[in-house]
């Protein structure tokens, strides 16, 4: 769908010097041309000031003059051959949280090299003046790189702590402080060993698995942005004295009266007023057949039109309508979620006391033995260093970041890292039906039935129509032939069908009621589908059925082989719902679910124990994607359908879901793997810390290949995964 | 020997002081905000260049 023009303004941000800016996502641009043609394009329309695309975001930034006349960009592009979607003005946001991260990280980089320099001189054998003064650079060096860099840990592990929980960067925060803490004293009396090296450099690996988390998330972010909104940003709304201004949505109150042509989403719930159409409910309800209206049937915001144009009569503001509902009642359910603990905050957990235990009893002991509480204090204090989880922080992120980048190049968008572990717990599978077992677009049935020319005249009626039936029609015949019939005296009867004139004759193609009404004595067969006829003479009839996508048996095979109960939650009526469940062999399905049934039936599973895998995408599925334990949506989802769950699928194909499985299993391992192997170390490296044989050297040389090896086993599940998808396409 | 490093040691530091203030320029000016966009646009003509053509 092309941007409206007129909502251009709606979704620009003022500038300070009176221009206006505007934030497009413009999915198609991928190479130097693109953004060539499209910024020279845009920058000689009159009132442009400026256009920048970003290839990396796929963005385009414009800046304009003069807001009572804004440039036709959208007209522009189409040209073009791109399609853009617009963002409301309140969601371009800077990446402020990488931006400081970077920084952090930047600081750290530098604190670490400079330091490590003078440290290889004080391993290689510096005299006692030269050890001294070095540390005490390093000190200084040291100081600021931990109090800006160290905040991230910091902030977080105080939250932690306050909530009376513990994550890891309790024991990273103690464990930087107190080595901080204790190398300054040694360094001031004049002792021989200092860990600021150690410190500075466990700050810098940790910060760079940390960054990589944020940059991660970050992307997915602008990625669910650039997926086009559903609700429209301006809406034609007929003044008392006929008059037609375009107003944006919030302005929207109830009583006013709105125009809406084919095409056009509803933008709240409203009556109509005049005028009749057919409405596609699919996303908003999960119905798969249109809806036929006429003056008074009331509707719901998000719904489509599409047929014919009609005046709404608004019943609710913006923010009463059924789309603000589902949103509330997914924030709700989002709530309601039971807390997950990740993984590794879940380790530390037991991890953290024990270390501390740890180094608390090798000051006992030591302070017992030779009574000396600067030694034992030292001793103490090795032991955290070397058991500072820095391999254990990273084991975690690390494997996470590089399935989250196989799973983006796989067209697989997650959201977290924890959603990948939560998809290696779930017990059982929740499908939503249309839409996401089903294409959601309907398809001629009967199709090789109906005798060729008929075909042919249905097709030539129906082409150029957006009605689903017609559709389907039109795509059917398609792929036989290009070839359609000239139709004199076409016309779209909204809500009925269509009618024309071929070869002499009089053709109708729509609902049986209107197209044989001529011929009473016609018996219908079909409640559903539409009719071909001649002069009034049914001469085929047409059955339709929102099919299954092609993907979806074997998904469900592949999900039951794996041992997984399958639930098919939908809003449709029984007989489409059950002939679905038949054809998938799922016996246990349910019709007619309004969106808090879906919810509370997740909330169910949830309290059972189940923890359930819901896939689905229409608006009524939010509030159950928000709640279940993770949750999958394809990208044909809506705005709302995609900021609830925690996958997107952005080739829209189920097929991916096993993709996103298997990379979870495969992550999992890795991430036990990476855990085992820094518990061994620790194991093996705390009996030297605790007598005492661990000098810096030792402790940087086996920090930095405990966190090398955890980082190198974490890439492992690039070449894992490529060798399994090989194996699936050959 | 303690006379070299009173040079030595703060010219490293200040030539990684302005590294560090260099990379924090560039996050400043936005020059990490599209790496590929950046790579394609060399290939481009400058407009002015075009015009004076």
């Amino acid at each position: 769908m092309a941007i409206d023009d007129r909502d251009i303004v709606l979704a620009s941000n003022p500038l300070a010097d009176g221009q206006l800016r505007l934030e497009l996502s413009v999915p198609g641009v991928h190479c130097g041309g693109c953004i060539h043609k499209i910024e020279s394009t845009l920058s000689q329309i009159t009132n442009v000031t400026s256009a920048r695309v970003n290839l990396s975001t796929k963005r385009l930034t414009v800046q304009y003059q003069n807001r009572d006349a804004p440039p036709a960009i959208g007209a522009a592009l189409e040209k073009l051959g791109f399609d853009a979607h617009l963002s409301g003005p309140a969601e371009v946001k800077s990446n402020t949280a990488v931006r400081s991260m970077l920084k952090a990280l930047a600081v750290a980089a530098f604190a670490a090299m400079n330091i490590m320099m003078l440290s290889v001189a004080v391993w290689a054998g510096a005299d006692s003046d030269t050890r001294q003064l070095f540390h005490l650079i390093s000190a200084f060096i040291a100081f600021p790189a931990l109090v800006y860099s160290g905040r991230v840990f910091y902030l977080s592990a105080w939250k932690a702590v306050r909530h009376g929980t513990t994550n890891m960067d309790v024991p990273i925060s103690i464990g930087l402080i107190i080595t901080y803490a204790m190398s300054l004293y040694d360094t001031v009396t004049g002792g021989e060993h200092a860990y600021f090296d150690a410190a500075t450099m466990l700050l810098f690996f940790l910060l760079i698995g940390r960054t990589l988390d944020y940059m991660m998330r970050e992307r997915a972010h602008s990625a669910i942005n650039g997926l086009q909104k559903l609700i429209p940003l301006g809406v034609d709304h007929i003044r008392q004295d006929n008059t037609v201004v375009h107003i944006s949505t919030d302005q929207i109150e109830p009583g006013m009266l709105l125009q809406l042509a084919a095409g056009d989403r509803i933008p709240v719930n409203g009556i109509v007023e005049s005028g009749r159409s057919d409405i596609d409910l699919s996303l908003v309800s999960g119905e798969s057949e249109p809806v036929h209206v006429h003056r008074g049937s009331s509707l719901v915001s998000g719904a489509l039109n599409l047929t014919g144009p009609f005046i709404l009569r608004a019943s609710a503001p913006a923010s009463g309508s059924y789309l603000a509902d589902m949103i509330r009642l997914m924030e709700r359910a989002e709530q309601s979620r039971s807390g997950y603990t990740r993984l590794a905050d879940r380790f530390a957990a037991l991890y953290a006391p024990l270390v501390h235990l740890t180094a608390l009893i090798a000051f006992g002991f030591w302070m017992f033995f030779t009574g000396d509480p600067h030694h034992a204090l030292t001793i103490a204090v090795s032991v955290l260093i070397i058991t500072c989880p820095c391999a254990l922080a990273l084991a975690v992120p690390m494997v996470q970041i590089t399935a989250a980048r196989r799973l983006f190049d796989a067209g697989i968008l997650i959201k977290d890292g924890s959603a990948l572990e939560r998809l290696n717990e779930i017990g059982s599978v929740i499908f939503d039906k249309t839409g996401t077992l089903t294409s959601g677009e309907l398809s001629l049935l009967n199709g090789n039935q109906i005798d060729e020319h008929e075909m042919l005249i249905a097709a030539s009626l129906a082409a150029g129509s957006r009605h689903p039936y017609a559709r389907s029609i039109s795509a059917y015949w398609r792929k036989q032939s290009d070839t359609v019939l000239q139709v004199q005296e076409a016309a779209e009867v909204a809500g009925s069908g269509l009618e024309g004139c071929i070869d002499g004759h009089r053709y109708r193609l729509g609902r049986n009621e209107w197209a044989s009404e001529c011929a009473t004595n016609q018996t219908t067969k079909s409640a559903r589908g539409s009719v071909l006829t001649r002069e009034g003479q049914i001469i085929a009839e047409f059955d339709f059925e929102d099919g299954l996508r092609p993907e979806s048996l074997e998904v469900v095979h592949e999900l039951r082989r794996h041992g997984l109960p399958l639930t098919i939650l939908s809003g449709d009526a029984k007989e489409n719902v059950s002939q679905v469940a038949a054809e998938l062999g799922v016996d246990d399905y349910h019709w007619g679910m309004l969106p808090d049934e879906k919810l509370r039936a997740i909330e169910t599973a949830n309290f059972d124990g189940q923890k359930p895998l819901m896939v689905g995408d229409g608006i009524n599925d939010a509030a159950a994607l928000a709640a279940a334990h993770v949750s999958i949506a394809p990208a044909s989802t809506t705005d709302v359908g995609r900021a609830a769950a925690d996958i997107v699928l952005l080739k829209n194909s189920l097929i991916d879901i096993l993709t996103a499985i298997r990379i979870a299993k495969a992550s999992k391992k890795l991430i036990h793997q990476n855990m085992s192997f820094a518990v061994l170390y620790n194991l093996i490296a705390i009996p030297f810390a605790f007598l005492g044989y661990i000098s810096p050297l030792y402790a940087a040389i086996a920090m930095s290949t405990s966190s090398i090896v955890v980082v190198m086993n974490a890439m492992r599940l690039n070449n894992s995964k490529a060798e399994k998808q090989t194996r699936v396409h050959a | 020997m303690t006379n070299s490093y009173l040079f030595l040691i703060p010219i490293s530091l200040v030539l990684g002081g302005a590294g560090l203030a260099a990379f924090f320029w560039c996050l400043k000016t936005n020059q990490y905000e599209d790496l590929e966009g950046a790579a394609e646009r060399i290939l481009f003509d400058d407009p002015e260049k075009q015009d004076s053509l």
